[in-house]
């Protein structure tokens, strides 16, 4: 998982779709962060608030309990403990500096399940920067304690009441957002999609849970696991973790959910920026994705899983809402940790399949914690 | 009839360019499309909805909503399209999506086969416009860039260059939707274009009233005019409307002249 080709390319996949308008700015952006990238005090400023911001290095859980039931050894990538309670913090502190670097004094994010909103109204609040958030009525209704986080913390959220009102929808308000205000505002994308250099870039930014996680198992297994899992919507924290392990012989297993399941079920299309998967109708109408969880409830996934996964070197699958809400309460009851919905469905999929994984040893990024998915579990399971 | 024939021969002749918007799947577009090119329209762009149009405000959002709820298709409006005998040039706009899904050659030719001149593709910047706008221009169907306040000198210099039909000058920095002022960046993209190109340029986006669209005609060759017409296509659901809005927006700019 290196650099992109020409142009933002992982294979056939990737690019840059945007209105011309933008295109000034993702070549501005494209520039800067190689700039940035390439240079040791940004770096090194980067890792200092990583780590004394925002907890890093995260640490790796050797789940005996649960590893018992299943006949397989699970090892938790614990992004779950991050300060504002997932991996979202990695990308968005890397963007905010980023995005002073380039002068740029305002930040403007989508949000699904709430977690990139909430760390992007962190780093704003953190930098002094303003902040604005675009989220579906649907997932402000779900996703209520969220939405007053990124209040409290000054950022303004607004609702979107368009399409399907859930992650897509945010994501073309926050782009058009971003089309009137391209001069003074950083557009801080919370995955590894949309236009290049956006999927590169956010996975350079989360491919600290990859090194981190490699180090962390060769430490206790002497070995890289057989297995590495993660949910993927977009696929940010796959990326992240799969970045680590994609040289080793470990195998790539990226989980989506049913109702979302762009490489299960999509077909090549362009939105947001990107050719990549995408659900859609035979005309070419984007269609609405449907999940239990709001940070996967999104039709299209970013351009290197989709790359990925015509290969071969990782494979996806799919569970359903139920498995997924299962393997939340069995995480819970087991270990005591509360995962979010969004890291449940590796975990499901890990559960379901068992026999095929037993006695291989299964690294999971468990990448938020599910504190802000209590409510609407209880809600659901009554 | 070519797009930018037909446009250059109108512009030559001291005549400033009028290009209004509808909506393909609106209850009565064809209609509007007919009696706008009676209104004193030079052409006409037909949208063609997307579920996820990102250059476009509220207005065309619904539009694009509306539209597609009743079930329209791309199909749908080229086969509508096929029927109309407007008299000027027919651009279609939409999004690149529904362009990949259908393949490129095959919706090329379909444009040229239902008498379709040009086409606006506003989420396929100059960097990936190659597969497309080779079909395009196999088929004869010319490809109009979009060209932004954003962009550097060269980068203007190079959309003008490979632009067919016109110049599309987006008039501010934003999204389609009506605005109370002329923004002050119209003036200058177009004074920007018409210092590198001699093919006609239009400003749009943002242009929502006959004294705006005049005034942007004292430097642009002319407007595209989209979420002025479509507000009156959704709150009248006839073409009697748009029409008169056109006829109006026309007299303005003839005025000036």
């Amino acid at each position: 998982m290196g650099e992109p080709a020409e142009g933002g390319r992982f294979g056939e996949f990737g690019g840059r779709y945007i209105p011309e308008t933008l295109v000034p700015a993702c070549e501005e952006l494209e520039k800067a962060f190689r700039e940035a990238w390439g240079d040791l005090d940004f770096r090194s400023e980067l890792e200092g608030l990583l780590r004394d911001y925002a907890g890093r290095p995260s640490p790796l859980t050797d789940c005996t309990h649960i590893s018992e039931d299943l006949g397989l050894r699970l090892l938790l990538k614990r992004e779950d403990l991050n300060h504002t309670g997932s991996h979202k913090i990695n990308n968005v502190v890397g963007q905010a500096l980023l995005a002073r670097r380039m002068g740029k004094t305002r930040l403007v994010a989508e949000t699904g399940a709430g977690q990139h909103g909430v760390a992007t109204a962190t780093a704003a609040a953190l930098f002094g920067m303003e902040c604005c958030v675009y989220m579906g009525e649907v997932d402000m209704e779900r996703q209520e304690l969220n939405v007053f986080r990124m209040r409290l913390l000054g950022a303004e959220v607004r609702g979107v009441s368009s399409g399907s009102r859930t992650l897509k929808d945010a994501i073309n308000d926050a782009l058009r957002d971003w089309v009137a205000t391209v001069e003074n505002t950083h557009y801080c994308d919370g995955s590894v999609v949309g236009p290049h250099p956006y999927p590169w870039m956010v996975r350079e930014f989360q491919r600290i849970v990859g090194q981190e996680a490699f180090q962390q198992c060769h430490d206790l297994l002497g070995d890289v696991p057989d297995v590495v899992t993660a949910c993927v919507g977009g696929g940010s924290n796959a990326a992240g973790i799969f970045s680590g392990f994609v040289d080793t012989r470990a195998e790539l297993v990226g989980v989506e959910p049913e109702g979302g399941a762009a490489l299960g079920r999509g077909v090549p299309g362009v939105v947001h920026g990107s050719k990549s998967f995408l659900l859609q109708d035979e005309f070419g109408q984007v269609l609405e994705a449907e999940s239990i969880s709001a940070g996967l409830d999104y039709p299209g996934v970013g351009p290197e899983h989709a790359h990925l996964a015509g290969t071969g070197r990782a494979r996806y699958e799919q569970v359903g809402d139920e498995e997924v809400l299962e393997a939340f309460s069995l995480l819970s009851r087991t270990e005591g940790i509360i995962p979010a919905l969004e890291p449940a469905h590796a975990l499901a999929w890990v559960s379901r399949a068992r026999e095929e994984l037993a006695g291989k040893s299964v690294l999971l990024n468990l990448s938020g914690r599910g504190d802000k998915d209590v409510d609407q579990v209880m809600n659901r399971l009554g | 009839m070519t797009l930018e024939s037909t446009l250059r021969e109108r512009r030559d002749a001291g005549r400033k360019l009028l290009v209004p918007y509808v909506t393909g799947g609106l209850e009565g577009w064809g209609d509007a499309v007919a009696a706008m090119a009676g209104a004193g329209a030079d052409a006409v762009e037909v949208g063609i909805p997307f579920s996820d149009p990102v250059m476009d405000g509220p207005t065309i959002q619904e539009a694009s909503e509306r539209a597609l709820a009743g079930g329209t298709t791309p199909e749908t409006v080229l086969s509508g399209i096929d029927g109309l005998d407007a008299g000027i040039p027919v651009v279609v706009m939409t999004y690149y999506n529904p362009v990949f899904r259908f393949g490129h050659e095959r919706f090329a030719d379909r444009l040229r086969t239902v008498g379709v001149s040009g086409a606006i593709v506003p989420d396929l910047p100059l960097e990936e416009l190659a597969p497309w706008a080779i079909a395009a221009d196999d088929a004869g169907v010319e490809t109009v860039l979009l060209a932004a306040p954003t962009a550097p000198d060269e980068r203007l210099s190079a959309i003008c260059d490979r632009s067919r039909g016109f110049v599309y000058g987006v008039a501010l920095l934003g999204v389609t939707g009506e605005r109370e002022h002329l923004a002050s960046t119209t003036r200058k993209i177009a004074q920007r274009l018409k210092a590198v190109t001699d093919r006609p340029v239009l400003v749009g986006v943002g242009i929502s009233t006959p004294d705006q669209a005049a005034e942007a005609c004292e430097v642009a060759d002319g407007v595209v005019i989209g979420s002025a017409v479509v507000r009156r296509m959704l709150d009248s659901g006839g073409p009697e409307a748009p029409a008169e809005f056109v006829a109006e927006v026309r007299a303005r700019m003839n005025e000036n002249r």
